[in-house]
């Protein structure tokens, strides 16, 4: 900022980065709104926010992804264009995207190199790229083989090649964009043991996350963005979880879920050596034994991918399977030929499927619309041959009222409404059922903390009703807050059962990793 | 939040994509050395300015009604049915055969028993490739693609070998007895005292398109299996998730598509020829696609088209009688509509959502 043009990257005076007045809209949305920050060298800073608060577009401007409409952005001190990525990576910063861009069949070394190849022949610069790759990785204490093919590597270590990637092309700012989505708790702990590693040589990072407790556990200084605004900087150790979440809301929220202790009843769903096979032959669920009973929720952890879909999509009934279910006494049918959504429903089972925007909502219907998907055969919503569209969008305004979803337009398209509010018509739809049964797939995902108190208030008020909920999700938090019961996912087995109350985060990490019992 | 209000992305589109159209057009027909402003003229008076020009363009709006409607549906569960040719085809083969073998008492019932006959026959045409899609998920346009060949070779053969008068050398059937003539617009307008043009083709059939329009809008929009096959169409993901069967919805929406496109040849075979010949159908399957894109998949959208296309086809019969202007050129000036309202739709649509924008800010 002083003029130094010295290419001082190391001088200590200037920010590392500083963004100055950033603005940048699409269509109607201002997604970033005059944003000013500055991020000191060698130091973890976190940015933190709610979906859609801008966090992504800002750091889109800065690996040159976007054009900001205004503002200027200065790397140690210099002003700076960043019309592409090149020109990012040119200025020193390196981008750890949330999902992998690694070639999966091609060698760590390979990917290392991909597109900072050193001429012309291929064999020199590996051999070159190697030494370069040992080098950086004793001296950042990051082990990797070089020769491991990326398919083979665990989710942990490939994260690790995307940072030396970076570190490779010489990048003195890492960005790491929701880096702990896809990590089991011990993996993420070493990921921030790494971070630390880096910061202690000089580096700066970047963190981006929407996780409270990693911004508290990893950063040095934390800004929060709302609404495309950047609300608050502060150091670290002088904040709290609550006051930012407070930040992030805009009003004061719940962070722990008021529950009283479960009254578990009778058995509701009975699972008994589920099997369950996917279209390549592959061997999903490899004999799942599981209980819910009525007034409890269990909760399923585990790393996303180890079964948690497929179980879901059986109970739901679009997926085959072999084995035994009972709900309520009764065996389901396992039988792909008969089994499906509707005749679940009509079991009492309602389900709140993982990913609402592709499953559990047609974007482009409208809320009314939406409210009757799955229930649209209901003698309810029939008048005669036709559909009673009156009576559903009356009953959708009921149920938009009774969830507070915003705005309360039955006539607004799904894709309209934000990400919380998106999860609330589906929520509604499918607990005003009064199911005695619930499957609920990561119930929070991509929802604003705001609505995250709301939504976890109505399971737990589904659960003192006596109805069994049975919860699926990849944050160990929202499962130690909600459950009764945890059972954790590994490979296609259930490692081990635990009761909330008497088990952490370490040892569910554990058994998450398929480490244990 | 709509970028756009919903009345201007419904007619300030299509229309403006048209006038593109039509300007292109003039400019061709400047190129070759006639007068544009001649030549609408000659379209407008040739197709809409005698009850005899309106019976033809209503004739052939008729048939690409039919066809429209039947893309229509199929696009709806996502589905591309290219097969409306083929499956007109085999509709007129169930009309030919309703009408010579049947001894019909009255046109009405002739009428009633040819439109089933017809629907079965496009229906069970179309229910191959959708079976092979839903089952083996061989892709939808390229067996609807295929089976157009196969119903022309099959119509040959049949036309030929089997239906053909014995002594006549042309590949036609008998014509039909008296008792199956449906009643021109002539004849229905006649009591009422509009003098329309006797020789002109537009029947009865007609009104049963109409009907048809109203019907499919009331199966998309009112019914559960018109909701059941927008779900399909909009997210197969969901559709599972909500008890909707892919394979039964894709059978279903097929059907009734095919079902539409056969229908297409109560008009032209036993409205208009009243004997089956060889390609009966004259590409109108092929302009149901264009009706269909232009109509945005809406029965009144798709009937507004018909309309269109229907002007466009006896305007330009008109223009190649009169005019040097080949026939052709009419080719080149429906490839341009389809061009714009079609493919070129968010080249119109993207500015036009920018000046909303802009006025939006403007006020606000």
């Amino acid at each position: 900022m002083n003029g130094s043009d010295t290419s001082g990257r190391q001088e200590t005076a200037a920010p590392a980065i500083e963004l100055q007045g950033i603005s940048k809209a699409f269509g109607p949305v201002q997604a970033n709104k005059d944003i000013s920050i500055r991020v000191m060298p060698g130091t973890i800073h976190g940015i933190i926010g709610e979906n859609g608060a801008g966090k992504s577009t800002l750091m889109s401007i800065l690996y040159g992804f976007y054009k900001a409409d205004k503002g200027e952005i200065f790397i140690a001190g210099k002003k700076t264009d960043i019309p592409d990525s090149q020109a990012a990576i040119a200025a020193g910063i390196g981008m750890v995207f949330q999902h992998f861009k690694l070639v999966e069949n091609f060698t760590v070394l390979e990917n290392i190199i991909l597109g900072a190849e050193d001429g012309g022949l291929l064999t020199p610069s590996l051999a070159k790229a190697r030494k370069t790759l040992l080098e950086l990785e004793h001296e950042y204490g990051l082990n990797v083989d070089p020769d491991a093919v990326i398919e083979e590597l665990g989710v942990g270590m490939q994260q690790r090649v995307e940072i030396l990637k970076a570190l490779y092309r010489q990048a003195d700012i890492l960005i790491l964009d929701e880096p702990t989505g896809v990590l089991t708790p011990a993996e993420a702990d070493q990921l921030f043991r790494i971070l630390d590693r880096l910061r202690e040589e000089g580096k700066t990072i970047i963190l981006i996350t929407h996780k409270l407790r990693e911004i508290m556990e990893a950063t040095d200084t934390v800004s929060v963005m709302r609404r495309g605004e950047m609300t608050a900087t502060v150091k670290t150790k002088d904040t709290s979880p609550a006051e930012l979440a407070e930040l992030m809301v805009g009003r004061k929220v719940l962070l722990r879920v008021d529950k009283k202790p479960a009254v578990p009843g009778d058995v509701v769903l009975d699972i008994k050596n589920l099997h369950v096979v996917d279209d390549k032959g592959v061997e999903r669920l490899k004999g799942i034994d599981l209980q819910v009973r009525a007034g409890e929720i269990v909760g399923i952890a585990g790393v996303a991918g180890n079964g948690q879909s497929e179980l879901l999509e059986v109970l739901g009934g679009y997926a085959d399977a072999s084995g035994e279910i009972r709900v309520n006494g009764q065996p389901l049918d396992l039988s792909g030929k008969h089994s499906d959504g509707r005749s679940r429903r009509a079991r009492g089972i309602a389900h709140v499927p993982e990913d609402r925007q592709r499953e559990g909502l047609i974007m482009d219907f409208s809320a009314w619309e939406n409210t009757a998907f799955g229930y649209h055969r209901d003698p309810d919503y029939q008048s005669g041959v036709l559909l009673n569209n009156a009576a559903i969008r009356a009953d959708t305004e009921a149920k938009m009222e009774r969830f507070d979803v915003r705005p309360p337009n039955p006539g607004l398209a799904a894709k309209n409404f934000s990400g919380g509010n998106q999860q609330k018509i589906v929520l509604a739809r499918e607990i005003e059922r009064n199911p005695d049964l619930l499957l609920v797939g990561q119930p929070t995902r991509g929802v604003d903390i705001g609505a995250i108190e709301f939504i976890h208030q109505q399971i737990v008020a589904l659960r003192d009703k006596g109805k069994a909920v049975l919860l699926v999700s990849v944050e160990l938090e929202e499962i130690l807050a909600l459950a009764d019961r945890v059972a954790v996912m590994f490979d296609g087995h259930i490692m081990g059962e635990r009761v909330s109350a008497e088990t952490d985060e370490k040892e569910l990490g554990l058994l998450m990793a398929g480490v244990g019992n | 939040m709509e970028v756009m209000p919903k009345w201007a992305e419904v007619t300030l589109v299509p229309l403006i994509s048209l006038l593109l159209a039509a300007i292109l057009s003039a400019l061709v027909i400047l190129a070759i050395g006639e007068d544009p402003i001649a030549a609408v003229n000659l379209m407008v008076t040739g197709a809409l300015g005698s009850t005899y020009g309106w019976g033809y363009t209503l004739y052939y709006a008729t048939n690409f009604l039919f066809t429209g409607l039947a893309v229509s549906v199929a696009f709806h569960a996502g589905l591309f049915n290219i097969g409306g040719e083929g499956q007109a085809m085999l509709g007129g083969l169930g009309v030919a055969l309703a009408c010579l073998l049947i001894p019909w008492p009255h046109w009405t019932l002739a009428l009633l028993g040819a439109a089933g006959a017809a629907a079965l026959f496009g229906a069970a045409w179309a229910a191959i490739p959708a079976f092979l899609q839903a089952k083996r998920g061989s892709h939808i346009v390229i067996t609807t693609i295929m089976f157009n060949f196969i119903g022309a070779a099959v119509l040959n053969y049949v036309l030929v070998n089997l239906m053909r008068p014995a002594g006549s050398m042309d590949p036609a059937t008998a014509r039909f007895p008296e008792t199956t003539h449906l009643p021109t617009l002539h004849d229905i307008l006649a009591p009422i005292g509009i003098n329309f043009s006797k020789s002109a083709p537009a029947n009865v059939t007609f009104l049963i398109a109409l009907l048809a329009c109203v019907l499919v809008w009331f199966l998309l929009w009112r019914t559960w299996l018109g909701y059941e096959i927008r779900s399909y169409g909009k997210s197969e993901p969901a559709a599972k998730y909500g008890g909707i069967s892919p394979t039964a919805i894709t059978m279903i929406a097929m059907l009734i598509s095919g079902g539409l496109a056969g229908l297409m040849a109560i008009n032209n075979v036993m409205g208009e020829a009243e004997r089956l010949v060889l390609n009966a159908v004259e590409g109108a399957g092929f302009i149901g696609i264009a009706v269909a894109l232009m109509g945005r998949s809406h029965p009144f959208g798709v009937l507004l088209a018909a309309i269109l296309f229907g002007f466009l086809y006896q305007g330009g019969a008109e223009l190649a009688l009169w005019t040097s202007i080949p026939r052709e050129l009419i080719v080149v000036i429906q490839a341009l509509v389809i061009l714009f309202t079609g493919a070129l739709d968010n080249m119109v649509r993207m500015p036009l959502e920018r000046l909303f924008l802009m006025m939006r800010r403007r006020n606000a």
